[in-house]
């Protein structure tokens, strides 16, 4: 079997529970072989299932009324007069307007978390892939023609002559049923996606700042320009995904 | 107004626990697989807890305990009793070779499988292996925290987690 030393810790390295040390080196390891990355991508699409297969049951109303009797939670006391009333009514909807905005921010995290980790996905899947571009040049000049008529929008993409960075080559991608780029930068031996969609399309990942974040182990900076949305992921430091990320508002605003 | 300890001790107690309430009524029925089993256990979970709250120290994990008292409160009831009886434990500590082998086809199919499916392969599973599955994937706990919810070392939360992975992928091929 391929990597069997690195296979059987595999899960292991997924729950999180390697020594850091081993960690690092696991990263390393998975970001260079294709083998061991498809095999955790499929591993965290499994757990992914599992996670949501597992909530499943919900308990009754009544039955947690009963348990909390049970317990001796006080029962909500009643309020008298008017003036009580009147009060309670406005603590309601302060909280009833209170816990909608919790909803909202909670429910607009998990959406954002979604969406970069489904952007995360594709990363790890186009690497993994045996041809992971379908225009494979390092001009830009050949690079950005290839995606007219194939995607909405058109994009600039920067010159690369006095940087580290080389272009390996392109694709299209779809996010959230939506055309896009998906371009493939090199930076020594890290790889990274630079993903290129219409503005607007995940409400929840409107990020207006573009600062570098780490999710899922990777670094990623997401900026809107000129109606753009832009996304950049990889396993690179936080710095050079930042520099590629100027390289390109720089080109974008040219 | 005055407050008596027993008061003092209650209200700490429904602070901690209550939050738990829907997850544990999750396990709880994934374990007996009925609700009013479910709704006993996790009752009976609540008020043996309530009781031995002195006794958890505070700064230890309050999760794990909680699960370790309603897993402890399950096999000890008839539906627990039956599921352990009929479900061999062996060979635990060979953990690192039952390391699971999935060239993932698994993977491929959950992908296109509806939840139900999933969820009744799950069903399917022995209730070791079931349990354990869903600590780590569902209520996301560590290795240790398994470890503390069900009195068992480290080593054989991994051997028998490596188990129910490589169980339920066997399911999901069938």
């Amino acid at each position: 079997m391929v990597c069997e030393s690195w296979k059987t810790q595999l899960d292991t390295y997924l729950d999180g529970e390697l020594p850091s040390d081993e960690m690092h080196a696991f990263d390393a390891h998975v970001r260079s072989c294709a083998s061991c990355a498809a095999d955790a991508l499929a591993r965290v699409q499994t757990k992914r299932s599992i996670q949501a297969a597992g909530k499943r049951f919900i308990p009754r109303a009544e039955f947690r009324r009963r348990v909390e009797e049970s317990i001796g939670v006080k029962p909500r006391r009643s309020v008298v007069g008017w003036g009580w009333m009147i009060t309670a009514a406005i603590l309601a909807l302060l909280l009833v307007g209170g816990l909608g905005v919790t909803y909202n921010e909670r429910r607009r995290a998990s959406q954002e978390q979604q969406g970069y980790s489904e952007l995360a996905d594709l990363h790890v899947a186009t690497l993994a892939s045996t041809s992971p571009v379908d225009v494979v040049s390092s001009d830009r000049h050949t690079v950005k023609p290839w995606f007219q008529g194939k995607i909405p929008f058109t994009f600039n993409l920067p010159e690369l002559q006095n940087s580290e960075f080389s272009l390996v080559g392109g694709r299209i991608t779809y996010f959230e049923q939506t055309p896009g780029a998906h371009l493939i930068y090199k930076l020594r031996k890290h790889e990274l996606s630079v993903f290129i969609f219409q503005e607007g399309i995940s409400p929840s990942m409107r990020d207006e700042h573009s600062a570098v974040a780490r999710r899922l182990s990777f670094n990623m900076e997401t900026w809107s320009q000129g109606g753009l949305w832009y996304c950049i992921v990889g396993d690179a430091s936080a710095s050079d995904v930042h520099e590629l990320a100027e390289l390109l508002k720089r080109s974008a605003s040219s | 107004m005055l407050v008596s300890a027993k008061e003092l001790q209650s209200d700490a107690f429904e602070e901690l626990a209550m939050p738990l309430f829907d997850r544990l009524y999750n396990f709880a029925y994934w374990l007996t697989q009925n609700r009013d089993e479910t709704e006993d256990l996790v009752q009976e979970t609540y008020a043996k807890a309530l009781r031995g709250f002195s006794s958890f120290q505070p700064g230890t994990n309050f999760r794990a305990w909680m699960y370790r008292i309603l897993r402890n409160t399950f096999l000890t009831s008839r539906t627990g009793l039956k599921a352990t009886m009929t479900v061999p434990l062996d060979s635990e500590e060979n953990g690192r070779e039952l390391t699971s082998e999935c060239q993932t086809p698994e993977a491929i199919l959950i992908e296109r499988a509806d939840w139900q499916r999933v969820q009744s392969a799950i069903d399917d599973l022995p209730v070791a292996s079931r349990e354990i599955l869903l600590l780590c994937e569902v209520e996301e706990m560590s290795y240790r925290e398994i470890a503390e919810a069900l009195s068992i070392p480290v080593g054989t939360v991994m051997s028998r987690l490596s188990r129910a992975r490589k169980m339920l992928a066997e399911r999901l091929r069938r």
